[in-house]
């Protein structure tokens, strides 16, 4: 009876007038964050039952800042193909789910992509026997192709572009694609290249495969909010962006509480010390304090979920910030 | 010829284990080479499978005696020749196998439930039961000692059904389906049987629309398109979503099982039926219905598991089920490229559920005798 009460309530206020998405937020006292069902080095459950992963570790940043706790977090898992009905329903208020910013997502669907965690590209991989060492010699080849994903358009382009002919297997998960290349039902697995790395990390040999050098596209991966509400997804643009920031300005999970009394300006500014920065965006003053301290900057993130040091052995190469070679690039903080 | 015929034993290569052998396995050439064949296949097969599960396979502890922790400490990564499964995967993640992300404190809920079920079931299942009568007043309340339970209220901290996954999931949409349908499914046959015809008319569209789609459309629609026509801020819960598509698609397929059962009974019964003064309702549920429903034993279990194995499609909708716990858990960087070892793990534990199901049903058919032809005498 409650609970009917309750919707009645709800279906009241949702007629009368719609409060922004950080109100919403706040009010239910949890972000809901939708995730992949488990990407290696991007979300996946941990032995404890932990969602771990650089875009689990986005949704985390964003409750940190909403509620300084990093456990006011609900993971949503969604598919390749249930991911933007989900956001659009208003399911989940975020999604941090290894998504490409292309223009059609941005705005023919109604979403907003606020910065990017991630910069991936599509590769081929190939067992090393095939002899083959440019993806330009594949003519004929059977590829191993998700369905559903800008992947799959990316290979129809590389190869008309190339006048060379090819054979697709359509499958539907990483999982799938990985199985069929191991045994050989297609000579090809084309996906993001983080995602053959995973791929490449769990054969029982890795070194029978090789990761072809052509990159054949721009693979951003970012959050994304729903179009419109601007104030919320400036919330998670600056959330992310905090992350790079504090790389930048060398602020880490370790030394945050001692940089509190540092004599850089912005280092000041973005720990809440100076400024009112907190209060423009509606959150408490040491937001981006809390983000630092409680998940770390982005390097930390990103060495801990997919570095040189993790299996996947991912380097930072395009994701190195842009003073160190990358493109990786956070707008200022004043 | 008044001698009594002393009676002769049978002859030797018609009885015992030789004469089963000769009489199943080797009764002629063709026969004899598909069953040498066969033996040499499993001669090779099994000491290997065997081997590869059991003998040569880490539970906790490595070769080294280490406890495993990570993929690289398996005996199979260390040392590809002689190592065998690796089980620790499923021994650390075992929880999460079978309740998902559940919170662990109050995961007594879960098992309580599970234990309740049981009671609830086993009644249920054999009709020899001692106090069966009262068992099966707790079977009726089970389901809302169930929900409760596991979703919290009266007093329990909720959980939010988006933490429930692994076995949990799986058996919730199983036994939801298959308990809900069955009666929606006796009144959609008997509905499409009817002479009113809007009745008929209303039962055989639904029945027909719903079989014309796959269910992976029914679990799209509830999950996807469901939610963009309700108003904003109403959350219909994911789960429910799935479980009234799951329903309604196991509904459909078992009314026309039942349907099946319905047609076999003979006209004379239910004219029988109604010359002794039965009403419609009547009829059905004393003369037709007990008849038609044992008739059609073998196709509502062979519905039921149908049903149990596609539970597994909701992991496209982003629920995790068993199978979807399972393929998180290769997503772990921990545990990379264990991947037989798991979907090894998640057939088991299908396989005994529905081989169990199976079992049972033969045994109805065995006990009630469903072979026989029931009209004629």
């Amino acid at each position: 009876m409650k609970k009917l009460l309750s919707i009645f309530a709800v279906l009241a206020f949702a007629f009368s007038a719609h409060a922004g998405t950080l109100d919403d937020v706040k009010n239910r006292g949890f972000l809901k964050c939708g995730v992949t069902t488990g990407l290696a080095g991007f979300a996946a459950p941990d032995d404890n039952g932990e969602w771990a992963g650089l875009d689990a570790d986005m949704c985390r940043a964003v409750a940190v800042a909403v509620f300084g706790d990093r456990s006011k977090v609900e993971f949503i898992t969604t598919t390749g193909k249930s991911r933007f009905p989900t956001l659009a329903s208003g399911e989940v208020d975020m999604l941090a789910r290894n998504t490409t910013w292309t223009i059609s997502r941005d705005v023919n669907l109604g979403f907003e992509f606020v910065g990017v965690n991630f910069y991936d590209g599509q590769g081929f991989m190939v067992p090393s026997a095939l002899g083959v060492s440019s993806a330009k010699e594949l003519d004929g080849a059977t590829v191993c192709i998700q369905t559903g994903t800008t992947t799959e358009l990316n290979l129809a382009d590389f190869f008309r572009l190339n006048g060379i002919g090819y054979e697709a297997l359509p499958i539907e998960t990483n999982d799938e694609g990985k199985e069929n290349l191991f045994a050989g039902r297609c000579d090809v697995y084309t996906t993001d290249a983080s995602g053959l790395s995973s791929t490449r990390a769990a054969a029982a040999n890795p070194d029978k495969w090789v990761v072809l050098p052509e990159i054949i596209s721009k693979e951003p991966l970012g959050p994304l909010v729903r179009h419109g509400d601007h104030q919320w997804g400036d919330v998670v643009r600056w959330s992310l962006n905090a992350m790079i920031i504090a790389e930048e300005l060398g602020v880490t999970s370790e030394n945050v509480d001692a940089q509190k009394s540092s004599n850089v300006p912005e280092v000041l500014r973005l720990l809440g010390v100076e400024g009112s920065y907190g209060e423009m965006l509606e959150l408490a003053p040491d937001w981006a304090y809390q983000i630092i301290k409680q998940i770390g900057n982005y390097s930390e993130s990103y060495e801990a979920n997919v570095g040189p040091d993790t299996p996947l052995e991912i380097a930072r190469g395009l994701n190195a910030l842009w003073t160190q070679g990358g493109i990786l690039y956070a707008p200022p903080f004043r | 010829m008044n001698e009594i015929t002393q009676s002769r034993k049978p002859p030797v290569a018609t009885t015992g284990i030789l004469g089963w052998l000769r009489m199943n396995l080797f009764s002629n050439w063709v026969n004899s080479l598909i069953s040498l064949f066969v033996l040499y296949i499993l001669f090779q097969f099994i000491p290997w499978i065997l081997n590869w599960t059991v003998f040569a396979a880490d539970f906790k502890y490595n070769f080294n005696g280490e406890e495993i922790i990570n993929r690289e400490m398996c005996s199979r990564v260390l040392d590809p020749e002689t190592g065998g499964a690796c089980w620790a995967i499923i021994y650390v993640r075992f929880y999460q196998f079978m309740y998902g992300f559940y919170p662990r404190e109050e995961v007594w809920r879960v098992n309580l439930s599970y234990i309740m079920l049981a009671i609830a079931i086993v009644p249920l299942l054999f009709d020899k039961f001692p106090f069966r009568k009262h068992f099966l007043k707790f079977t009726y309340v089970f389901p809302i000692i169930a929900f409760f339970l596991l979703n919290g209220g009266l007093g329990l901290e909720p959980v939010s059904t988006n933490k429930w996954g692994g076995l949990l999931v799986t058996l919730v949409l199983g036994c939801t389906g298959i308990a809900l349908a069955f009666p929606l499914g006796i009144v959609l046959a008997l509905g499409r049987r009817s002479n009113l015809p809007v009745i008929s008319m209303m039962c055989t569209l639904f029945i027909e629309f719903i079989r014309g789609v796959p269910l992976i459309t029914l679990l799209f629609f509830g999950m996807v398109m469901l939610p963009l026509f309700l108003p904003e801020g109403i959350d219909m819960d994911g789960l429910a979503r799935v479980l009234v598509a799951v329903t309604l698609f196991q509904a459909a397929y078992m009314a026309e099982v039942i349907r099946g059962g319905l047609q076999a009974i003979p006209q004379g019964q239910y004219e029988a039926a109604r010359s002794i003064g039965l009403s419609y309702w009547q009829m059905n549920r004393k003369v037709v219905l007990p008849q038609a429903i044992r008739i059609s034993i073998p196709s509502i279990v062979n519905t039921s598991i149908g049903l149990f194995k596609d539970t597994t499609l909701v992991i496209i909708v982003g629920l995790l089920d068993l199978l979807g716990i399972g393929r998180g858990a290769l997503a772990d960087t921990t545990w990379l490229g264990l991947a037989y070892e798991v979907y090894f793990f998640v057939s088991l534990v299908f396989f005994i559920f529905t081989f169990g199901m199976s079992r049972y049903s033969l045994y109805l058919e065995k006990k009630l005798k469903t072979g026989i032809n029931m009209g004629a005498d």
